[in-house]
């Protein structure tokens, strides 16, 4: 490819001046991008405001976009099932799926209640959830890992609440606008969940990985008991999150605790229930609200 | 005499037009910030996969019709790709600008150019803007995690490079009359 158009400006004041201006407001959009990205350091919700008028903006674009999502994909199952064994080999498989993971968290329970016999006092039985909703986008270039939701204030929704879909826990809402929050996934390496092993109660804290993973931290040190398969739920401390719900299975031991896969892969979920966080002081002080605070 | 090859209907149509004005200064604006609205699109990422679309299509303008763009367009353009990133507000912004003032020298350093000098200063801006956004959104990602993001992106970028020369070719259409 040849050259470009002719750069020199040669006597010309008037292009002398338009190649130095262009110049000075190239350098001078640098310094405004370092300023903002300094006071978004310092304070993460500084322009909520601007990204929930732009999620609102194009959510009603996302939502129809996110129904023929979850059409298409029906589609293709469906037509998949048919080439392995029958178009009902798929919804079985997703049925079976689904009920292993209430076996487990009915399991939890169970266990739970054999242990805490005398102190179940307090009845979560009849919470309703806040909504039900889609995701309809996410940060897919980061490496943070945030989602946006359409269901906003005009839904009831609020910053600090907990999502979940039918297989587990998805995240919990950062920012809130009109039409649209900003979701922080469990897979976000500042997101933090307090856990167990569902079978006998080994607390741990389940950390994201940034890549679809999550680092379990066992909370006593000694020898490691994991293995590959434990199933761990969340175990409720701190308030945010309520118990017992299925949150990850170990995929690979390490010295200090292991490799989770989160069970609900938040892509292939048509729809999460928001829910009130699960203790009323959770929305005093959430464990770790702020996403640049160090959660570790 | 060279005979026109196009058949008269279109020879008709291209005889006293020339490109509309608001394609030729509205289209690369226009397809950058579309195409970084693309997160915004309901794929759920579980791990960091699609290619900074808006970085490959601006830094692909500035290759195929250097100058187009002006060296300041990373402000705005940079605060549109923002909006949906999930980056913390003002990296696309910084590093835009950063990138804009790089390929303006750099097409001062090369004046002549190839298809693979152009890939490879492309993938280079690539892979720094990528390593950039992960310094600057401070997440503990192991880079091994990155290298599917940075492999698709840098062979992504020479089918981005052809698809802004179908918009620089749609841009160009004959669809004003001259009067």
């Amino acid at each position: 490819m040849g050259p470009s158009a002719n750069r020199r400006s040669g006597n010309s004041r008037r292009a002398q001046y338009t190649t130095f201006f262009s110049y000075v407001a190239g350098g001078a959009g640098a310094a405004v991008g370092a300023v903002f990205l300094i006071i978004s350091f310092f304070q993460p919700g500084a322009f909520s405001w601007l990204r929930g008028v732009g999620a609102d903006a194009v959510a009603p674009v996302s939502s129809a976009a996110a129904g023929g999502k979850t059409a298409s994909r029906n589609f293709f199952e469906s037509i998949g099932g048919y080439f392995a064994a029958g178009s009902k080999n798929a919804q079985l498989r997703h049925d079976l799926e689904r009920a292993h993971v209430r076996l487990i968290e009915a399991d939890a329970i169970a266990a739970e209640n054999h242990r805490l016999k005398a102190l179940l006092g307090i009845s979560t039985q009849g919470e309703r959830p806040v909504a039900t909703a889609r995701l309809v986008g996410s940060s897919a270039s980061s490496t943070r890992r945030f989602a946006t939701l359409d269901a906003g204030t005009a839904q009831g929704v609020a910053v600090g609440m907990p999502l979940r879909s039918q297989l587990g826990v998805i995240g919990r809402v950062l920012e809130v606008s009109r039409g649209t929050a900003r979701v922080l996934l469990i897979t976000d390496t500042e997101s933090v969940v307090p856990v167990r092993r569902a079978k006998d109660g080994i607390p741990a804290f389940a950390q994201g990985r940034g890549d679809g993973t999550l680092q379990l931290r066992l909370i006593s040190l000694g020898i490691n008991p994991l293995k590959r398969g434990d199933v761990f739920v969340t175990s409720g401390s701190g308030g945010l999150y309520h118990p017992n719900v299925a949150i990850a299975v170990v995929g690979s031991v390490t010295t200090d605790g292991a490799i989770a896969q989160v069970l609900s892969d938040p892509g292939a979920t048509d729809y999460v229930v928001v829910d009130r966080p699960w203790a009323s002081e959770a929305q005093a002080a959430p464990p770790s609200d702020e996403p640049q605070a160090g959660a570790r | 005499m060279i005979q026109p090859r196009l058949g008269p209907r279109i020879a008709s149509r291209r005889i006293n037009r020339a490109p509309s004005p608001l394609l030729v200064r509205t289209v690369p604006w226009v397809t950058v910030v579309l195409a970084s609205m693309v997160p915004a699109w309901p794929y759920i990422a579980t791990a960091p996969l699609l290619p900074p679309l808006g970085f490959l299509v601006l830094i692909g303008w500035q290759q195929i019709r250097p100058g187009l763009l002006p060296i300041w367009a990373g402000l705005p353009l940079g605060l549109a790709d923002d909006i949906f990133s999930g980056q913390p507000f003002g990296s696309a912004i910084l590093l835009w600008s950063l990138a804009m003032i790089a390929l303006d020298m750099i097409d001062a350093r090369l004046p002549w150019r190839t298809f693979l000098l152009d890939w490879v200063v492309g993938a280079a801006l690539i892979v720094a803007y990528v390593l950039g956004c992960m310094l600057i959104a401070g997440a503990n990602v192991p880079l091994v995690a990155m290298a599917p993001l940075l492999v698709l992106a840098v062979f992504v970028y020479p089918l981005v490079g052809r698809a802004v020369a179908l918009f620089d070719r749609f841009r160009l259409l004959p669809l004003a009359k001259v009067r």
